[in-house]
């Protein structure tokens, strides 16, 4: 099987040489071969796509400008879908049928893109594995026994050309990485947030999951730009993506934090990392080292601030509007029992945390210290910035872990998140290529920081990158 | 050394209104103990005179014109209650009773 690209099916879907129907009949019987394996779905609307995608086909003239015409595509169950039972992977929410669209799935409609589906993903966002959901893990599609770090499973597993996942210190990076596709986290505000089930709100952010960058920036140039409906999303105006992808890179700047990669990285990903600055640098590109100083303190800050955000956005389950109630006469006793029931116990836990950190007491001493320290961090790559384009690290210091691994210690699981979190907390855009495996053949992923709102010159070095090498050509075993 | 006492957690347990598992109690102890005392290398770094950073991108004040523009209607609005009711005079989400 060899891949589509969203351009190529979008092209044939237009110009009528490829029926959309027929493209979206492909999607689904590949989820059904393929997905009872590794539990990429939490729902799947077969029959809802199948008459979207014929009413295209009836209709093409409507779509012939559609940037997403008949392309099958998957979001993250933690994205409102009006009609289509939205979860967050959490029992709290497994009856919940949202009454409106989020704004990036209305714009993803008038693009002309098919829904398939829901996609798994750890309970209300959070986790780096994908193992906290409500209704089990995801498998890695190149090692089942292993994590895949999120919902990038649809695509790395040839389900979906493209899927829309959410980041807040980590979920669309880590897992491209780890399935060994390409996934973008826009800057924060590129992309409106309404209707994203909210985890912590100055972190998330939707993005991409795709092949390749040119199908990322495709996709960026459909959701990205204001709404009015989310007052933090950003008024600066939607760059053409696509059309930045010149493969042109000569005299740009790449800055690597050799300090910070200097120990906890995996042998095999520091390999891959300079095997990918080398294919940079043949293309024009100068590698010059830079300095993260604060970076080292990412992961402390990220889990007090993420916690301490969570906290108070997951007060709002509590069985009265909507989702899991657990009957008591009393209503405080109502609240406590269905959060009990419905909550898993990594959302526990986070919400313990962020309780905890804002409380009378403690607050200055670590989410007030911990804002301060997300100053410096900010700071650093502002530094950085003066100095270079983009920062290159790996996505993860780590290969994907064994399932179950990690589970007695989050604090090992957080650990991980060490170099893609300091993103979130300065708000910058962030992608992550496929550039490597190791000798166990598990992705390894490049990781490139641009500055704020500059997705173009962020894809047009992941495209150029990917022009040179084959890694996102390569598909996984389950999905050959 | 942060030490997180059970105590502790069943104090904040409540302030989040969350029961626990007895089992839960002593593992989040631990665990969030953990992460706590991972947090303290927070004290190394200098912040005097720091402001701190609540958004990465610094939001912009939004305005807007103060017209009326529908809203969702009611029936959908209510729908995924537990319990519900719905009247003439509008939807209500339905609680036990709180007063008397």
């Amino acid at each position: 099987m060899t891949v589509a690209s969203v351009a190529e099916i979008r092209d044939g879907v237009r110009s009528g040489a490829r029926s959309a129907v027929d493209v979206c009949r492909t999607a689904i019987e590949r989820i059904e071969s393929v997905d009872a394996t590794l539990n990429a779905f939490n729902t799947v609307v077969a029959e809802r796509a199948m008459a979207r995608a014929a009413e295209i086909d009836a209709d093409r003239h409507r779509f012939a400008s559609a940037p997403l015409a008949g392309v099958p595509v998957a979001l993250k169950d933690n994205i409102c879908t009006r009609g289509i039972r939205t979860t967050a992977s959490s029992r709290i929410l497994e009856t919940f049928v949202p009454p409106y669209d989020s704004t990036v799935v209305a714009r993803l409609q008038a693009a002309g893109a098919v829904i398939i589906g829901k996609t798994n993903c750890d309970e209300f966002a959070m986790g780096s594995s994908n193992e906290n959901s409500a209704f089990g893990p995801v498998r890695n599609p190149w090692a089942l026994d292993r994590i895949p770090g999120g919902s990038a499973v649809a695509v790395a597993a040839g389900m979906t050309p493209l899927s829309f996942g959410s980041e807040t210190g980590g979920s669309i990076r880590q897992p491209a990485s780890m399935c060994g596709i390409t996934g973008l986290k826009p800057t924060y505000g590129r992309v409106s947030r309404y209707g994203l089930l909210a985890f912590g709100s100055s972190l998330d952010q939707i993005g991409p999951f795709g092949h390749t960058a040119r199908d990322c920036a495709v996709a960026l140039g459909v959701i990205a730009g204001v709404d009015s409906a989310d007052s933090t999303s950003a008024t600066h105006a939607v760059d053409d993506y696509e059309g930045a992808l010149s493969g042109e890179i000569r005299g740009l700047r790449v800055g690597v934090p050799s300090r910070l990669l200097a120990s906890g990285v995996d042998a095999e990903i520091s390999r891959a990392l300079s095997a990918s600055l080398d294919v940079l640098r043949a293309r024009g590109a100068t590698i010059v080292d830079i300095e993260l100083p604060h970076a080292k303190y990412a992961i402390s800050v990220y889990y007090l601030v993420a916690t301490a955000e969570a906290s108070s956005n997951l007060a709002r389950y509590d069985g009265v509007r909507y989702g899991l109630r657990i009957a008591q006469d009393d209503l405080g006793a109502m609240y406590a029992r269905s959060r009990e029931k419905g909550f898993g116990a990594e959302v526990k836990r986070r919400i313990m945390l962020g309780t905890y950190v804002l409380s009378a007491g403690y607050y200055d001493a670590y989410y007030l210290k911990a804002q301060q320290v997300r100053t410096l961090i900010l700071r650093d790559y502002h530094d950085a910035f003066e100095a270079v384009d983009v920062v290159a690290m790996p996505t993860s210091p780590i290969p994907p872990f064994t399932i179950g691994e990690k589970t007695a210690d989050p604090l090992q699981m957080y650990l991980a998140d060490v170099f893609t979190v300091s993103a979130n907390l300065a708000g910058l855009p962030a992608i992550s290529v496929p550039c490597g495996f190791t000798t166990t053949r598990l992705p390894i992923g490049l990781q490139l920081t641009g500055r704020a709102f500059d997705e173009r010159t962020l894809l047009r070095v992941a495209d150029a990158y990917e022009r040179d090498t084959e890694w996102w050509k390569q598909q996984p075993p389950t999905a050959r | 050394m942060s030490q997180f006492t059970k105590e502790q957690v069943l104090a904040v347990a409540a302030l989040a209104n969350l029961e626990l598992e007895p089992e839960e109690v002593e593992l989040f102890a631990r665990q969030l103990g953990d992460v706590l005392t991972h947090a303290e290398e927070l004290k190394q770094v200098d912040t005097t005179g720091v402001s701190p950073t609540a958004y990465g991108v610094a939001p912009h004040t939004v305005d807007r014109s103060d017209v009326v523009v529908p809203s969702l209607p009611i029936a959908d609005v209510v729908a995924n209650a537990p319990e519900r009711e719905l009247l003439p005079r509008g939807g209500f989400f339905k609680v036990p009773r709180v007063i008397g």
